[in-house]
Order: structure tokens, then C-alpha cells, then sequence
């Protein structure tokens, strides 16, 4: 869909080039504030976790360890996939390349949330759900939950961080490019998802060492 | 159209707008509802922050009258919720976003020479969602509220209050997405937006202090977000991060809430230094002094107010080699503190002093700052905090910084740029009355706070022994006359925007872009976009001229 009409910059802006620009810089200091946002919870765990580093590592043992290490590996894939749509929309006038890059980015996504949501099944299974399905499990102590609690807390967040980075790329997919918005010449929001994505990414990057890692020798 | 003189100067006449004004361009209500201009966003969030500044007053209306007699008015579980909804309402629904998601929303645009905000859609989201989190914070409020006081310390917070701590920190963690979408705005606008010319050394210092708030703001509130997040995890399933029957560390949830809660102190108050530094050179006809020195430290102080949270927690059990740093560090924030009011003050030195009320307002607000900032020296010394912590010296120190200050420079910006928001001017003698009457309100209400405290009287209580009641009488009288002076602006501004006269584009001679475009500003600010040749304050005492940034000279 070759755009015949020229894409002009919103209002306040002198030229498409300063919208663009300005959107990415926009983007980069919302994860810093997120950034700083998952950081706290991090630095709560460490501070628990060397406070009672036996009992964490005891609670860590249930963690599931090959649903973790898939997922790390499907969503290092996918913000492979979603700079390559980048990268196609840099490149090809024709979107279709772009558009398929974007659809495995979807795809990997959501597999995640599969792997996730079965995990959560077998931590429930394995009753570490503080509260609704809990049972101590040997060598724990009763500081065992806190890392339960962060694990919930930490993966639910995850979660809904990439859950709102899928919405954003259905939203560039269903509405961006099918109107045709997003062309060499411009495509500036679709790096803003691309950076969006890779950050919550990153979250997972550290997240799977303190969850799955740390203390299983 | 009618020819303004001020000063026996005829001012410019209002070049005829090819554009009609922001407020007249559309007219229906869902072209303010869904406006993505920052003006009128700025005009609902002024009605938004006004409408909770009552809220929270009338919760100290409740509390001062309590006070007035040691037997008292309201049950103590009342008054228990009154002093947290007036906490929680004030600093959250009040201050933090008084003066950024107003003056800051409205001028930030145009005193850099933008059309709008970076991103429109994102600063009207804020609104919404600061009503949202409001909403949630009244229903809190009317079906009893919450006792922990505003900052919901656990295990109180957590396992033995009875209120709705959840549904008040929920509103709270939900404010703080306003908070950060409003933030983010402007540093981006300020980083992206300026108009040519416009460098990082001709902004006004208002833009700085904005600016400064902003990454505050930015940098802070997600640990608080993540902080209530938890709290309201752990209120809600019983079982958390900060439960000490699990061997976690209730300390933690005062580190994480000071982390933010102490920069969002400064969060309160840069924006009203920024305020004080554009108010003082026009109606001294000065420059400011030490422009460079003014951004330094409002940078400083940005910077410096996250190595200072622990000093709220002398007596909580922290080591004494924490308290030993954190003393410092306190009294490091002291020193740009202190070079802002020597400027403010050598502003004023040799200028042409004209006491308007905007000026009235300003040097209402370096005389309380100064005295607010003195007395958390004080308590700053951690002997002297030992034994003043919890008492109402603490009440007194941080309402003259939070109230006294801050809101005397709201009320000091709302009275400067009124004629360029409304197109309208306030009556003058009303104004100044107004000014004078919450100087020596505010004083009457909260000097006796100090000697209260001096004397031991606990924060938070809602009776005392009967010496202390000619002290807190005085106190409850002075608020009176400080409710009368927050009502009476609502009356005569409510009245100038119908009846007042018409200011023409720069009633005060100011050289701000601001004042370079029609008052009341078509809907995109500038006809055209301006070029900027020079800094904010070129103004010239002797020969009573001043330059506006782009270049062109005046008389007064």
C-alpha cells in the first residue's frame, strides 16, 4: 500500500524527523523510571535473599527450572525477531517483511505466556502460592515464602509488562501499518516498540538468574 | 478593545488575533474533556488540584478545631483518619501536582516557545488517571478512611488498621502514573521542543525548576510505586515482603517510602523556587542574580535530595553511622537551599520595587522557606532530633516548607500569570490583602506549632495536657484567618474573570515568551514560532527598560 498522501508530523512539531526522535527519547526515559520501578523490587530480594540465603535457595530448589530456561530463550529470540522487523521497515518500501518479522514477535510472545501460565499450574501443583496453596517445604523456614512472594509478584509484573508490549505490536500490525504510517521514511514508533520490547526483555535477564539460578548447585 | 496603562506607560495593544483564544476556539464540552491542548488540560487539572485542596483542608478545619480545646470535638478514631486523609489528600492530591500540572503544564510550552507538550494525548491520560486515583482516595475517605497517617508504616498499615488503607494506597499508586506521565512530558518537551535560540542557558528558571521536579519525579516515584504495590499485596493476600512474621523487615518499608517521600519534598518545593525566580526580577525590574548559580542548585538539590530519606528515621533503630550520613548529607542540601534564598534576596538589591501581590506572595515564600529550611537544620542534628522527632516542632518545620512556601507560591503564580491565563486582571487591593492576610495566618497557625513542639507536645495526638491550650488556640485562630485567606482568592479571580480589566499581553512588562503572545494564548501559542536571542531576565533598574527574549527592547 504505497503511501500517496505525505505523512505529516503531529501539531507541535517542526518535522516528522523531531516527532520521531522525540518519541524515542520519550520512550527511553519512561524505562528509566521502569527501570528504577523493577529495580526496587530487586533490591528487596537481594536484601532477603542475603539476609537468609539457606532458606532462599531451599524455596528457590521448587522453582521450575526448564520453564524458566525456555522462556529466557524464546524472548531473547523474539526481541531478535522484533529488531528484524525494525530493521525490514528501515529497508523494504513493501511491508511484508516487516509484518512477518512482527508476527513471530507476536507469536514468541505469547508463547512465553503459554510456558508461563503452565508454570504457574505446576507451582500451584507443587503448592508454593503463598496463601490460596502453601506448604513449607523442608529447609525453608518460615522466611521461605518471602521468596515465593517475590516470585509471584516479579513474574506477575513481568507478565503484564509483556503482555502490554504484545498490544502494542498487534497495535502497530492491525492499525500502524496496515494504514501505511510505517515506511522507510518513517517508522519511529515502531523502534519505540522495539525498545519497549527489549526492555522488558532485560527484565527477564535479570529476573531468571535471581529466580532460577542463583543458589542450585 | 481597551488600552491598558500601567505604569503611566500606554502597554502594547493586543495585536488582533488572527486566532481566537485557547478558551473561546471550541466551545463544547467534550472539546475540553478530550482537549489535547495543554492549556485547558492545565485548567482541568488546576480545577482537579483545587477541588482536593479544600478536601484536605476541610480534614485540618476538623483537626484545628479538635485542637482547640484539650477535650476535644471528634472522637479519637476520627481524628485519627482526619490527620491521615489530610496527609495522604495534600501531599499527594495537593501539592506534588499543584504547581507542575498547572502553571507547569500551561507555561512550560510557552515559555520555551513550543505549540504544545511533547506528547498531548499522554498529558491529557494524566488528568484521567489523577481523577481516577482521586476517585479512589474519596471512596476511601467516605466510607471511613484510613488511621496509619500518610505514611503507612507497617505492621500497622498492613495487619492492624482498621480503615481502607488499601483502597488509599492503591489511589495512591495509582497517582503516581500521573505523576510519571506528567514528568516524563516535560522532560521530554524541554530536552525535544525549545524553540530556536532557546538554550539550556536562557531558560527561565522556572522551566529549570520544572525541569529538575520532573527527574525527580521520575526517579522517585517508581519506588514508591513499587512500595505501595507491595503494601497493598500484602494488605491484600496477608502475607508480604514487609511481614515481620516471616523474618522480613518492617525498616524496609520506611527506607523504600522515605526513598521517595523525602525527594518528594523537593518535589514540592522546586517548582515554587521556580516560581519566586521568575516573580522577583519583574517587580524588582532586576535581573536575577546569579542565573547559573540558580540552576546549579536547583540541580543540586534535585540530585542531593536522594542521599538525605534516612534523617525520617533517626529513632526508627538505623545504625548510628547511617544517622551520622544522612545528618550530613541533610545539612549538605542546606547549602544550595541557602544560595537560592541569597539570590532571591540580592535580586531585590538595588531594583525598582513595586509590591504587587505576586511579590508579596514571592517574598511571603523566601521568608517562610527560610525559616521552614532553618528549623530542619535542627532537626537535622541528630541530638536535637532525638528529642524533637514526633513532636510538632516536625508538624511546624514542614508546613512552613510545604504550606507556607509552596502554596504561597501557588498562590504567588496564580496571581502573576492570571491576566495571561483569563486575559483578565485581579483587583489589586484585594489581591494584597489576600497576600498579607495568609503571611500572617499561616504564622499565627504554625509559630505555635514550634513552641508546642519545643515543649513536647506529640504529632498525631488528638488531645493534650490543658497548659498547652493557649498555644493551640492561637494556632486554631490563625488558622481561621488562613481559611479566609485560601477562600478569598476564589472570589474576587472568580469575579475579575467576568468583570475584571482587560491585560492586554503583558500587563507586568515582563520579558518571559509568555508574554509575547496574546492574552489569553491562541489555541497554538505563537502565531509564529519565536526566535530567541537572549536569556529571561533582561530587565534595566536605572533606566527602567527591559529587553524580551527575542531581543526587542522596551520601556516600561
Amino acid at each position: 500500500m504505497p503511501a500517496d498522501t505525505e505523512l505529516m508530523p503531529e501539531m507541535q512539531y517542526a518535522t516528522l524527523a523531531q516527532q520521531g526522535e522525540t518519541a524515542q527519547f520519550g520512550m527511553w526515559v519512561f524505562l528509566t523510571q521502569e527501570t528504577i520501578f523493577f529495580g526496587a523490587l530487586i533490591f528487596t530480594y537481594f536484601l532477603y535473599r542475603t539476609t537468609y540465603p539457606h532458606e532462599f535457595a531451599a524455596a528457590a530448589k521448587d522453582a521450575v527450572l526448564w520453564c524458566g530456561t525456555l522462556n529466557f530463550v524464546i524472548l531473547v529470540t523474539s526481541s531478535l525477531t522484533m529488531v528484524l522487523a525494525i530493521n525490514a521497515a528501515a529497508q523494504d518500501v513493501r511491508p511484508n517483511r516487516m509484518v512477518r518479522w512482527l508476527i513471530m514477535t507476536v507469536v514468541l510472545g505469547c508463547l512465553f505466556l503459554v510456558v508461563k501460565g503452565y508454570e504457574y499450574y505446576l507451582d500451584f501443583q507443587d503448592k508454593v502460592v503463598p496463601v490460596v496453596a502453601f506448604e513449607v517445604k523442608p529447609g525453608e523456614g518460615s522466611a521461605g515464602v518471602l521468596f515465593w512472594v517475590f516470585y509471584w509478584v516479579a513474574t506477575g509484573l513481568h507478565a503484564i509488562h509483556l503482555t502490554i508490549g504484545i498490544g502494542l505490536v498487534l497495535y502497530m500490525l492491525l492499525w500502524r501499518i496496515r494504514r501505511g504510517e510505517i515506511s522507510p521514511a518513517y517508522y519511529a514508533p515502531l523502534e519505540v516498540v522495539g525498545i519497549y520490547w527489549s526492555f522488558v526483555d532485560t527484565v527477564w535477564l535479570f529476573l531468571y538468574p535471581c529466580i532460577y539460578l542463583v543458589g542450585r548447585s | 478593545m481597551s488600552t491598558t496603562t500601567f505604569g503611566g506607560v500606554p502597554a502594547d495593544e493586543p495585536t488582533a488575533a488572527t486566532e481566537p483564544s485557547y478558551l473561546t476556539s471550541e466551545n463544547t464540552i467534550a472539546s475540553w474533556l478530550f482537549t489535547r491542548d495543554h492549556k485547558r488540560i492545565a485548567l482541568l487539572f488546576f480545577a482537579s488540584v483545587t477541588f482536593f485542596f479544600f478536601v484536605g483542608g476541610a480534614a485540618a478545619t476538623l483537626m484545628r478545631l479538635n485542637l482547640a480545646a484539650p477535650e476535644g470535638l471528634l472522637q479519637p478514631a476520627v481524628y485519627n483518619r482526619m490527620f491521615t486523609m489530610h496527609g495522604i489528600i495534600m501531599v499527594w492530591f495537593f501539592l506534588i501536582p499543584s504547581i507542575p500540572t498547572t502553571f507547569g503544564n500551561f507555561f512550560i510550552p510557552m515559555m520555551i516557545g513550543a505549540r504544545d507538550l511533547a506528547f498531548p494525548r499522554v498529558n491529557l491520560l494524566s488528568w484521567y488517571v489523577f481523577n481516577l486515583s482521586g476517585l479512589v482516595v474519596l471512596f476511601s475517605l467516605i466510607m471511613g478512611g484510613a488511621d496509619t497517617g500518610w505514611t503507612f508504616y507497617v505492621p500497622l498499615s498492613t495487619v492492624y488498621a482498621n480503615g481502607y488503607v488499601l483502597a488509599a494506597a492503591l489511589a495512591v499508586f495509582i497517582n503516581g502514573f500521573s505523576s510519571i506521565m506528567t514528568a516524563l512530558n516535560f522532560v521530554v518537551t524541554i530536552h525535544k521542543m525549545r524553540a530556536p535560540g532557546m538554550t539550556w542557558m536562557r531558560l527561565p528558571l522556572f522551566v529549570w525548576g520544572i525541569y529538575a521536579v520532573s527527574v525527580v519525579m521520575l526517579t522517585a516515584t517508581p519506588v514508591l510505586a513499587m512500595d505501595t504495590f507491595l503494601l497493598a499485596v500484602e494488605r491484600f493476600i496477608g502475607i508480604g515482603l514487609f511481614d515481620v512474621r516471616h523474618g522480613a523487615d518492617a525498616i524496609l518499608w520506611q527506607h523504600m517510602f522515605w526513598f521517595y517521600s523525602h525527594p518528594a519534598v523537593y518535589i514540592m518545593i522546586l517548582p515554587s523556587m521556580g516560581v519566586a525566580s521568575e516573580i522577583i526580577p519583574v517587580y524588582a525590574r532586576r535581573p536575577i542574580f546569579g542565573y547559573a548559580g540558580m540552576t546549579i542548585a536547583l540541580m543540586s538539590i534535585a540530585i542531593l535530595s536522594f542521599f538525605v530519606w534516612a534523617h525520617h528515621m533517626f529513632v526508627a533503630g538505623i545504625s548510628i553511622y547511617s544517622g551520622v550520613f544522612f545528618s550530613l548529607m541533610t545539612f549538605f542540601v542546606a547549602v544550595p537551599s541557602a544560595i537560592k534564598v541569597f539570590n532571591w534576596t540580592v535580586s531585590l538589591h538595588k531594583g525598582r520595587i513595586s509590591f504587587d501581590a505576586p511579590m508579596l506572595y514571592a517574598l511571603g515564600f523566601v521568608l517562610l522557606f527560610t525559616l521552614g529550611g532553618v528549623t530542619g537544620l535542627m532537626l537535622a542534628t541528630l541530638a536535637v532530633d532525638v528529642d524533637l522527632h514526633g513532636t510538632y516542632f516536625v508538624i511546624a518545620h514542614f508546613h512552613y516548607i510545604m504550606v507556607g512556601a509552596t502554596v504561597s507560591a501557588f498562590f504567588g503564580a496564580l496571581h502573576y500569570w492570571w491576566p495571561k491565563m483569563t486575559g483578565r486582571l485581579y483587583p489589586e487591593m484585594w489581591a494584597r490583602s489576600a497576600a498579607i492576610l495568609m503571611y500572617v495566618g499561616f504564622n499565627l497557625t504554625f509559630f505555635p506549632q514550634f513552641v508546642l513542639g519545643y515543649l513536647g507536645m506529640p504529632r498525631r495526638s488528638y488531645t493534650y495536657p490543658p497548659e498547652w491550650q493557649s498555644w493551640n488556640l492561637l494556632s486554631s485562630a490563625g488558622a481561621s484567618i488562613l481559611a479566609i485567606a485560601y477562600l478569598l482568592p476564589l472570589l474576587y479571580l472568580g469575579w475579575s474573570i467576568f468583570w475584571g480589566r482587560k491585560a492586554g499581553p503583558n500587563p507586568w512588562r515582563a520579558s518571559g515568551l509568555e508574554w509575547a503572545t496574546p492574552s489569553p494564548p491562541p489555541k497554538h501559542n505563537f502565531e509564529e514560532t519565536p526566535v530567541v536571542a537572549l536569556g529571561p531576565y533582561s530587565y534595566d533598574p536605572e533606566n527602567d527598560t527591559f529587553i524580551d527574549q527575542e531581543g526587542v527592547l522596551h520601556a516600561r
